[in-house]
């Protein structure tokens, strides 16, 4: 955190002149280990097993905050006895249909509600990445359930969850991640005690978590673990996301991703969203409890947002525009269509695949088999040159007088040249100001896309093609204003809070929404952010003028509420756990909600309020169902439905691995998105053979000095300068096996690629004594490529594509590779040297790793 | 105004002395190394606002330090020492892994050696590969009886313990500086916060103030050939700003203010850490009494000075003038009795 967001780690820093304890978890000693209490290195890509260790610890102990955990989880809710666990399936859940990979979900349901329509279809649920949606609300799932708030029924998710984790004990812990057992027991013993009435305890994670074919379920575990320690909804904590750019998360709320719209309302599927009504009530989910049974109106006002007066209840707001997916659009399948020459054009804003993405060379020869390429950036990035100096050039693989591609660089306004808002990981909403105007022919995204608009409007208009209809009927008519004719942002953010259509009155909250045409939303979760006609996102109330939440810094979405699910600060009666640890309590005197932040229940809805039977909607939520987003109002230890690998997180080694699985007969996750194309491949890992081919482990990440693929900063001399060279991290240990020397260079081979880099031999990196084997570790910076004042080979160039099945987030922090000192060689030769590898590993285009491991003997070759 | 005894040597108010009257409170650093994270956000913000240019993009292989040293190009250098030592407060991090020595000394040595050698060019002076490895092994074993075995960490038994150390080094700001005492055009000059500033429009480059610094901290500009060095961001605090290092910094490690006030919370943040088991935690710079007066930039480290690649014991070299000119004045003296006396003597 220290290395990747200094600035926030500023906290961590406060928190701990407070007194408060810091574990780092790391493959490499860095920047953030320096400062901590304690760090623990682990073998990349094992933290399940971590996790789990401390699942185990403290179901094993007793140790979860009891009375939090019976409120406020699914604990005592009795699961279906079709449920099969990995335990019992050598890593399998039951339901596995091994023909696709995915899972029926029928036998994960709660007792009862195994045909209530809670299962969903996990194929389509991987292919379109639909746990995405997750981000705002939780999965469907009927609200009546069975409970034995005992805890001992065999079957309720308390007593499933310890006979899951009942083999994640500190030994295996060490086995699996390399932590010595003593220190496992130091972290297990910290956090829990951090637990209860009086204290909390926060988890923050970062890209280091998510970038894995188990990602969403490494979150699921940290997940598990606040949950049963009583650290959600609480003072100090939670489980914290940091994110990889100043605005990601606004990138998810309003996406730019292919299968979400605004408020992660599910971009429609040609198939199971044929209409309007089908598109909404999949959403809605008729007879669930919660917020979400006024979807159809969120739905109704986004399409107002977009088709202005064309859009009427008669012909379904429009709906028949909206474009459908028809399976994975994700940016790694369509990297693969442009190699296959499906795609045409493509747009690429601020974003640097050619460095930044998994598989650069794919990447590369992907973007050079274009018609057309727009690159809109603050500097000639990588991903606009790669026609003319991509390493492809120097190995012919592509010629720049016959690459086909045709690409317009365009000059974009950085964020100090134009306004606008960041929305950060608290889900806070901040305005910024303009504080210069941008240079020469540099312009906003908003300029851009507007007038972009604007322009394909005027081309088509008095067309008579129904399919330009969509375009012709937008509600496309933002102020604008200055030399430059720039929109309004503040325009765009009034439309994104919402208006009543008929006054232009903005509207005070998604409460507010309406199906029927009379409100238009850009965004229903950011609704709110302009109440009264006031920019909220603006708002600079110093600290000292405000309790200590900051409610009136910024806008926080939803609602403006700080914490979410802060009911859980409260105990079931709705008073504060302790004193110290108080933030939102039920004043009984004045009959509602109150407390430093904006309550996240119902106002006047009593702590002893019970739903009559078969209520729906939010009127179904009951006084104590402080996880209002949730179907049946609890946090969920289990999942029953939602994450499309597994209702609990379960230890997979990684797609590649010298190791084989310590717990199961399963490898690595049945279900993780694989792409079997030529370009694309995967190292062998056990069982397979040929895996010693690439005995070391290998991560990547960032280093403070530089941002992301180096576009921002090996442009820049200040900060190109302080790291001003690709180099390669190394324990001595492994330096003195594989013949490298400080300062000296090293090549890293994989089935995919040769890069070299400088060695820092540095006492930082350590090997790890795993199932009584030495794994070293190896880490490299993933900034650099070749343009810029400073230049290196890109070590995403070593990665191949494999995906979590979830999100659809590649596995790019672990993979196997071979080290050996000296520079890699050029041209021709470089390719020969990655074909003899993939020759000694067997690696063909025709051989696909399996994604099911076959029992012993059954031939996994 | 008679001159301060002390206007040589020994504490001293700066600003009055140098003939300001009513000189406001006198301005500095106080550099908590216990808190900074070796972001660097210090000396990108320094080279932004004074507009420094690069230093060279060249790889050095000193942990994560590639600025080297304090140089006309580099008003603020953060150091970073990767140590085979415990860290008191903390579980050693490598406990229980399968390692063997420790490299940290060898690398720092290798490293050492790849400064630019021009000395002043605006590059790093290249180091003493034992000196570098020295301090990288934490201070000398030096006979004295310990708690541990010497060599304890360097042996099969492995490196468990580790401690990375950062630490953002600045111009000191001295009381008595002698880059000021020596410069004969007037282009060094104290400001009205007691802070030592170089005027870019007077500086000639003769360059005597460089060997003056005892620190090493103010260098030649190649191709200019000024001298350059912090100037507390001089223009900002006399608009009531921030220093632009200060300012930047996200964990209040580099804290400016008033020099009386942050020798009290320096004071109180090391008793603050020896509570909490930290007990080689001291300040460096901080004493009125020491050999250049105390610095308006002063530190607190978490090792021996030399450890950071700081002078343990700076002396300002005017120290010695009375005592030269006195002595000065008794040869004189001397010699002219000598020669008095010979001439009375032939007389007689």
């Amino acid at each position: 955190m220290a290395e990747a967001h200094p600035v926030g780690f500023q906290w961590v820093m406060e928190a701990k002149r407070r007194g408060a304890k810091v574990f780092h978890v790391d493959p490499r000693f860095t920047r953030t280990s320096a400062l901590a209490d304690t760090y623990l290195p682990i073998r990349a890509g094992t933290d399940i097993a971590l996790l789990g260790g401390v699942v185990r610890y403290i179901l094993e102990n007793e140790l979860d905050f009891r009375e939090y955990v019976l409120a406020y989880t699914n604990a005592a809710t009795i699961v279906s006895d079709q449920f099969v666990d990995t335990e019992d399936g050598d890593g399998i859940f039951s339901g596995f249909k091994p023909e696709t990979g995915t899972y029926d979900q029928t036998s994960w349901q709660y007792a009862g509600q195994e045909n209530g329509g809670g299962a969903e279809d996990t194929e389509e649920a991987r292919e379109t990445a639909a746990g995405l949606r997750h981000e705002s609300h939780g999965s469907p799932i009927p609200g009546v359930v069975r409970r034995d708030e005992t805890l001992q029924h065999p079957n309720c998710v308390y007593q499933i969850l310890k006979r899951h984790y009942a083999r994640y004990t500190p030994e295996m812990v060490e086995r699996v991640c390399g932590i010595p057992q003593e220190k496992f027991l130091e972290l297990a013993r910290a956090w829990t005690e951090n637990s209860g009435r009086e204290r909390t305890g926060v988890l923050i994670y970062s890209v280091g978590w998510t970038q894995h074919s188990v990602g969403v379920q490494y979150i699921r575990t940290g997940a598990i673990i606040q949950s049963l320690l009583g650290n959600i909804g609480r003072p100090g904590g939670g489980v914290l996301a940091l994110r990889g750019h100043a605005s990601i998360q606004g990138s998810t709320d309003i996406p730019t991703l292919f299968n979400l719209l605004p408020g992660y309302l599910p971009m429609p599927h040609h198939a199971t969203h044929p209409t309007f009504d089908a598109w909404a009530s999949s959403i809605r989910h008729p007879g669930q409890k919660g917020y979400w049974g006024h979807a159809r109106a969120y739905c109704a006002s986004l399409l107002k947002a977009y088709w202005g007066d064309k859009a009427t209840p008669e012909n379904d707001f429009c709906y028949g525009y909206m474009p459908r997916l028809t399976g994975d659009h994700g940016t790694y399948q369509q990297v693969l269509n442009m190699i296959d020459g499906k795609v045409k054009g493509y747009f690429l804003l601020g974003q640097n695949p050619a460095v930044g993405s998994a598989h650069g060379r794919a990447q590369r020869l992907g973007m050079a088999n274009l018609d057309w390429l727009v690159v809109r950036d603050l500097f000639m990035i990588e991903s606009a040159t790669f026609w003319k100096n991509a390493p492809e050039v120097a190995t012919g693989e592509i010629v720049p007088e016959q690459c086909r591609t045709e690409v317009f660089f365009l000059p974009a306004a950085s964020h100090v040249e134009k306004e606008g808002t960041f929305t950060q990981t608290q889900r806070l909403l901040q305005w910024r100001e303009k504080a210069v105007e941008p240079p020469g022919d540099c312009r906003s995204e908003l300029w851009f896309f507007y007038h972009l608009g604007r322009k394909l409007r005027e081309k088509l208009a008095g067309s008579d093609k129904p399919r330009d209809r969509a375009l012709l009927d937008l509600a496309w008519d933002y102020p604008t204003e200055g030399p430059l004719a720039e929109p309004s942002a503040e325009a765009v953010l009034r439309e994104i809070n919402g208006f009543e259509v008929a006054t232009g009155r903005p509207l005070g909250g998604f409460t507010e929404a309406r199906d029927d045409g009379s409100t238009a939303m850009g965004c229903w979760i950011y609704s709110g952010v302009y109440a009264d006609g006031v920019n909220q996102a603006a708002r600079r109330k110093p600290r000292h003028e405000q309790n200590w939440v900051a409610g009136e810094w910024g806008w926080a979405w939803p609602a403006n509420r700080r914490t979410l699910y802060n009911r859980a600060s409260a105990d079931r009666e709705g008073r504060p756990w302790s004193e110290r640890k108080k933030y939102v309590w039920w004043d009984e005197e004045k009959g509602e909600w109150t407390g430093y932040d904006v309550p996240d229940f119902e106002k006047t809805k009593p702590p002893s309020y019970r739903p009559a039977p078969g209520t729906s909607g939010p009127e179904g939520i009951a006084g104590d169902d402080a996880f209002v987003m949730q179907g049946d109002g609890k946090a969920w230890l289990y999942a029953p439905t939602g994450v499309v690998d597994g209702p609990m997180p379960t230890h997979y080694e990684p797609a590649e691995s010298p190791l084989r699985n310590p717990l199961y007969r399963q490898q690595a996750n049945p279900t993780r998105k694989v792409y079997p194309h030529p370009v694309n491949s995967v190292n062998p890992s056990p069982p397979e053979e040929h895996s010693q081919v690439f005995p070391y482990v290998f991560t990547v990440s960032r280093l403070t000095e530089h941002h992301t693929a180096g576009g921002m900063s090996r442009t820049v001399p200040p900060l190109a300068e302080l790291q001003p060279e690709m180099f390669v991290e190394v324990s001595p240990e492994l330096a003195a096996e594989a013949g490298l020397t400080h300062l000296g260079w090293a090549h890293l081979v994989s089935g995919r690629a040769v890069i070299e880099a400088k060695v820092l031999v540095t006492d930082r990196l350590t090997p790890l004594r795993v199932e009584d084997r030495i794994i070293h570790q190896v880490w490299l910076p993933y900034h650099f490529g070749f343009e810029g004042l400073v230049t290196g080979d890109s070590a995403n160039d070593l990665f191949g594509i494999t995906l979590d099945p979830n999100v659809l987030i590649q596995e790019s922090k672990v993979g196997t590779c071979d080290v050996r000192p000296g520079r890699r060689p050029t041209g021709a030769a470089l390719r020969e040297l990655v074909e003899d590898y993939r020759r000694r590993a067997g690696i063909t285009p025709e051989r696909h790793a399996p994604v099911v491991t076959p029992a012993d003997g059954e031939g996994a070759r | 105004m008679t001159p301060d005894p002390n206007s040589l040597y020994g504490p001293l108010d700066p600003a009055p002395e140098a003939g300001w009257s009513q000189a406001p409170p006198r301005m500095g650093f106080f550099t908590d190394t216990s808190v900074c994270i070796g972001c660097k956000a210090c000396e990108v913000a320094c080279k932004e606002w004074n507009d420094v240019p690069t230093s060279g993009l060249d790889l050095l292989g000193m942990s994560y330090d590639n600025t080297g040293a304090l140089t006309a190009n580099s008003w603020r250098h953060v150091a970073f020492v990767e140590q085979p030592r415990p860290a008191g407060h903390r579980t050693p991090p490598f406990a229980g892994n399968p390692t063997d020595g420790s490299v940290s000394p060898a690398s720092a040595a290798v490293a050492a050696g790849t400064g630019n050698p021009t000395g002043t060019d605006p590059g790093v002076p290249p180091g003493d590969p034992d000196a570098a490895a020295r301090m990288a092994a934490g201070p000398e074993f030096l006979g004295m009886p310990g708690s541990q075995p010497p060599g304890r960490t360097g042996t099969a038994d492995g490196r468990s313990d580790f401690r990375w150390l950062m630490m953002s080094d600045v111009c000191k700001h001295c009381t008595h500086a002698a880059c000021l005492d020596v410069c004969p055009t007037g282009a060094l000059f104290r400001t009205e916060f007691g802070t030592v500033v170089v005027q870019e429009d007077i500086c000639n480059g003769c360059g005597y103030c460089i060997p003056a610094c005892p620190y090493g901290v103010i260098d030649q500009r190649k191709g200019d050939g000024r001298a350059w060095k912090c100037t507390l961001c001089y223009d900002r605090i006399g608009a009531g700003k921030t220093p632009a290092c200060a300012q930047a910094c996200p964990t209040e490690s580099i804290q400016y203010g008033p020099l009386e006030e942050l020798r009290e919370r320096a004071a109180a943040r090391v008793a603050t850490l020896h509570e909490r088991g930290v007990p080689e935690a001291r300040l460096y710079g901080h004493d009125p009494d020491d050999g250049v007066g105390g610095d308006g930039a002063f530190f607190l480290l978490l090792d021996e000075p030399e450890v950071y690649g700081l002078p343990p014991d700076p002396v300002v070299t005017t120290r010695d003038l009375p005592k030269m000119w006195k002595r000065a004045g008794l040869a004189a003296l001397a010699m002219a009795a000598a020669a008095v006396a010979a001439f009375v003597g032939g007389s007689s």
